[in-house]
């Protein structure tokens, strides 16, 4: 078996770093899978397929441990077992963590992992993939690439792909995700067929800092921090009275945008997460990451005062629409992590839940992406594809200085317009005007320049062509947000400010098409949790 | 807002032709970083400026260079700073100057592949590699979690926190010396397993480091990684710690380092003051058992020093009387006292210089405000303390 990682960045780079607070698993005595797999159905507003939720807490525990045993520095207690915090949307604390890097310890002993197993896998760092390869059957055959360090392209035959490639957080200004959220492997998958998932689902985290949208990890809230508005008052009692601050995060993002709109935020569109409440020694050892992005960020020290937050573009609960062995519809092509929709998270994601979907599905999707590259011989590729990307890249940096816009103004076009219509709260005035200027953006794209036209790293070209994903994935979530006329989990439409199962209890599919994405739906499967109302 | 020159030392490899400065104008607000400058310099203006980025929240490592000729990372230093540290290098040379170009570059220590991206592959990479960076543990692992000390767990996660951007490589003065030194980012990454109680191969990791020429002992405590170090990871601290556990695992120090700081401290424990004649003796013979049994090495090494200690004394620095061992006063009764609680202060406080213990600096201000709370929610750990 020959395996290579193909990442467009070093790996240790990648976006996994930023989450901060834990990752779930019922594995205390008392807690069980059945209260972490309901917690997170309820979470999703119902929208969760059950049987995915089932296996992902079902097999949490024993990947805990896994990590555990490579050597994840997770924090223990005073028997000096694996020790938890609470987090929002939980019924148990039962959220392991490494202070409040949680992502980043977690992602760098795999990186120890891989260079300690080199041999058997090989590592392309600094590799963008611009397309996937098709066979003449319709399957999945491969990836055409770029190296980043010299731009020579490369056609890597493979029997399996499995597209990890994070997700779009740079779709929308100002967003917690990194510059390189751009969506590649679900607008990959995409164009050449597959079907995308709950592309309405857009998380909103409840505390990122106004301005450049930095994230204040859940676990300050998880360690008893305090949500305010401007009159000091502690407004989570009328939106969540058991839960408060630990509500799920969709429910909290709209209690503070309510606020905020009503006129008890602060004049800078926030309203204020008091971490005093929390004592010293434990600020120290738990959540040292945010008094660094406090002081270093915002100017403030947040063991002596309250820091100002607001609601922020945070993640992508839709995505490649895969089963529970992260297959596509596309033999041979694979999503996990906040690429694919299996779905867990369905209408809104538990925090901690997302490096376990990623760990979990990621393994699975290895698992069967193995077998199938045991059972087939490679498909026969053609050069023809390889030929058609350096096509396009040519055009792209043939393009004269003034011919059309520039790169970056259609990003931040883009950006603003989907904060400022696709976000909290939605409507379809709102969505319909977004989707216009996404359309519009998309024809602008095409005459965009850019001024690099060399071949070592030139991020300029790269740019342009992660605007392109940026575009399939806006127009899709505005199309899907448009679709689903009710309110549930992240999605909630002004005019249609009731949840609706009868008509509405079911994923919107989108499959591309000449003209735009074409709709279709399919059913959320329900084991033992029959939808309810849902309060916190 | 306001106006800012960033002054970029560029390379385009593709030229032919040398490194040269180019100098862009921002707009933006103090607040915002460097890297925002740079972005806006390659959104705007030029976007074959090259730079590797990606959070802006200084969690990715991406985005290490130099600002104003100290190493760090672009989105971690705000511009408004960057520019009155500019302007004070500028004043220095001549007359005050207030709107002086905040000079950027690529990291040092490293090839420099196109504008201010490096080739970390080729240094800082391949020197983590050095360290075989990975958990050994011996034995099939537990059914259960490994159960430890969870201190050893919050010790090692200072370590835990470095995030790879090669800041303090950049910045090593020992490196720019020997480029094979293992450098300030792979032994703080080896001592997250020699600090790891899962790991089982600890001795053997500090003799493969204490023996390689260009390991723990080629450091010069200069301090450059810890001021460049953006996560408070400290570098040498880890290096230094290395050594200390070298020294307790007898692993033989070629430059006495660790002999010469437990004579250091056991002199003034005993005397209150340093008694420099003691110095060369306790160091390589120390205490009885050393002087009735000194080691072959100890005996090379103080006849080797007897020329040190000769030249003072011919050039009056010292008086005879001084550099007779013993002879040194100690201390009045009342100051020895204080000195007796300077070390069990030292002893109590052992282990707290680590940031996920005891915070910033700064934070130590109002030490009796915390222990307060600490005592009144967690009386377990305040006791303990």
């Amino acid at each position: 078996m020959s395996v290579g990682i193909i990442s467009k960045v070093h790996p240790v780079r990648s976006h996994s770093n930023a989450a901060q607070g834990g990752i779930n698993a019922a594995l205390n005595p008392g807690d069980s899978w059945e209260s972490h797999a309901f917690d997170t159905i309820k979470g999703s507003d119902y929208l969760g397929d059950q049987d995915a939720v089932e296996i992902m807490t079902r097999e949490a525990p024993e990947e805990i441990l896994h990590l555990e045993h490579l050597g994840v520095t997770f924090h223990r207690n005073e028997e000096g077992k694996l020790g938890t915090r609470a987090f929002g949307g939980a019924s148990a604390a039962r959220t392991y963590y490494v202070a409040d890097i949680t992502g980043q310890a977690i992602m760098h002993v795999l990186y120890e992992q891989l260079m300690k197993y080199s041999e058997q896998i090989a590592r392309y760092e600094e590799w963008f993939c611009s397309s996937l390869a098709m066979d003449e059957n319709g399957e999945c055959c491969g990836v055409v690439t770029r190296n980043v360090a010299d731009g020579t392209m490369e056609l890597f035959q493979a029997k399996s792909v499995i597209l990890c490639t994070g997700g779009n957080g740079q779709v929308w200004q100002p967003t917690t995700n990194a510059l390189i959220c751009t969506g590649d492997g679900i607008a990959m998958a995409y164009r050449v067929g597959a079907k995308l998932m709950d592309m309405e689902m857009i998380q909103y985290h409840p505390t990122t800092l106004a301005g450049k949208g930095f994230l204040i990890t859940e676990g300050a809230r998880g360690e008893g921090a305090h949500l305010l508005n401007a009159k000091g008052e502690r407004f989570m009692e009328k939106y969540a009275p058991n839960k408060m601050e630990l509500a799920s995060r969709d429910v909290v993002s709209r209690a503070e945008q309510t606020e905020i709109n009503e006129g008890r935020g602060f004049p800078d569109g926030t309203v204020a997460l008091d971490i005093t409440v929390v004592p010293k020694k434990r600020v120290h050892e738990a959540l040292r990451e945010i008094v660094l992005v406090g002081r270093d960020f915002a100017g403030v020290d947040i063991t002596r005062e309250p820091i100002h937050i607001k609601p922020g573009n945070h993640y992508t609960m839709g995505g490649v629409k895969t089963d529970v062995d992260g297959r596509t519809d596309i033999p041979g092509l694979y999503s996990a992590g906040e690429t694919a929709c299996v779905s867990v998270h369905g209408g809104n994601r538990l925090g901690a839940n997302s490096l376990l979907d990623t760990l979990i599905f990621g393994k699975r999707s290895g698992r069967d992406a193995a077998a199938r590259a045991k059972r087939i011989d490679y498909a026969r590729t053609s050069k023809k594809i390889l030929e058609d990307e350096e096509a396009m890249i040519a055009d792209v940096v043939s393009r004269e200085k003034g011919s059309g816009r520039r790169i970056s103004e259609i990003k931040r076009e883009l950006g603003q317009t989907m904060d400022g219509k696709v976000a909290v709260f939605r409507d379809e005035a709102g969505i319909t005007e977004a989707l216009e200027i996404v359309k519009r953006l998309k024809e602008e794209a095409k005459t965009a320049y850019i001024d690099d036209h060399g071949s070592v790293f030139n991020q300029d070209l790269l740019a342009a062509i992660e605007l392109g994903y940026m575009l399939d994935n806006a127009e899709c979530t505005c199309v899907a947000a448009l679709e689903r006329k009710e309110s549930r989990g992240a999605q909630y439409r002004t005019d249609f400010p009731e949840r609706n199962d009868e008509e509405w209890l079911k994923h919107i599919d989108l499959e591309r098409t000449d003209d735009g994405p074409e709709i279709s739906y399919s059913e959320v499967t329900i084991t033992q949790w029959e939808p309810q109302e849902r309060t916190y | 807002m306001a106006e800012y020159t960033i002054k970029v030392r560029r390379f385009q490899p593709e030229s032919g032709e040398g490194p040269y400065w180019e100098e862009f104008n921002v707009d933006l607000e103090p607040s915002l970083a460097v890297l925002d400058g740079l972005l806006q310099a390659k959104d705007n203006e030029d976007g074959s400026l090259a730079v590797r980025c990606s959070c802006r929240a200084a969690i990715c490592g991406s985005c290490g260079m130099k600002i104003n000729g100290q190493s760090g990372l672009g989105c971690k230093t705000q511009i408004g700073e960057a520019q009155e540290l500019a302007n004070k290098v500028a004043s220095a040379a001549g007359a005050k100057v207030d709107n002086a170009p905040i000079v950027i570059e690529p990291m040092g220590n490293m090839p420099v592949i196109k504008d201010l991206i490096t080739d970390m592959e080729s240094t800082h990479w391949t020197k983590i590699r050095r360290v075989t960076p990975w958990l050994l543990p011996h034995g099939e692992p537990p059914e259960r979690e490994y159960v430890v000390e969870p201190e050893s767990m919050i010790d090692i996660t200072q370590s835990m926190a470095c995030i790879q951007c090669g800041a303090c490589v950049s910045s090593c003065l020992s490196m720019e010396a020997d480029p094979d030194f293992i450098g300030p980012a792979a032994l703080a990454k080896a001592y997250r397993f020699v600090g790891d109680p899962r790991d089982a191969e600890t001795h053997e990791r500090l003799h493969d480091l204490a023996d390689d020429p260009h390991g723990i002992y080629d450091c010069t405590h200069c301090f450059s990684c810890i001021d460049a170090c953006p996560k408070g990871v400290a570098p040498m601290d880890q290096i230094m710690r290395l050594r200390r556990k070298a020294g307790e695992e007898g692993i033989e120090d070629p430059n006495a380092g660790h002999a010469h700081e437990v004579a250091f401290v056991k002199i003034i424990e005993k005397k209150g003051t340093l008694d420099e004649a003691m110095l060369v003796q306790e160091s390589y013979a120390p205490g009885i058992k050393g002087k009735l049994k000194p080691s072959k090495r100890g005996i090379r090494e103080t006849i080797k020093s007897l020329p040190t200690i000769l030249r003072p004394l011919r050039k009056r620095k010292v008086k005879l009387r001084q550099a007779i061992p013993g002879t040194h006063h100690k201390l009045p009764g009342d100051a020895m006292d204080d000195v007796k609680a300077i070390y069990a202060h030292a002893e109590e406080h052992n282990e707290e210089f680590n940031l996920y213990i005891k915070g910033e600096e700064g934070e130590l201000v109002d030490e009796n405000v915390e222990k307060g709370i600490e005592r009144s929610t967690d009386p377990d750990t305040a006791e303990a303390k």
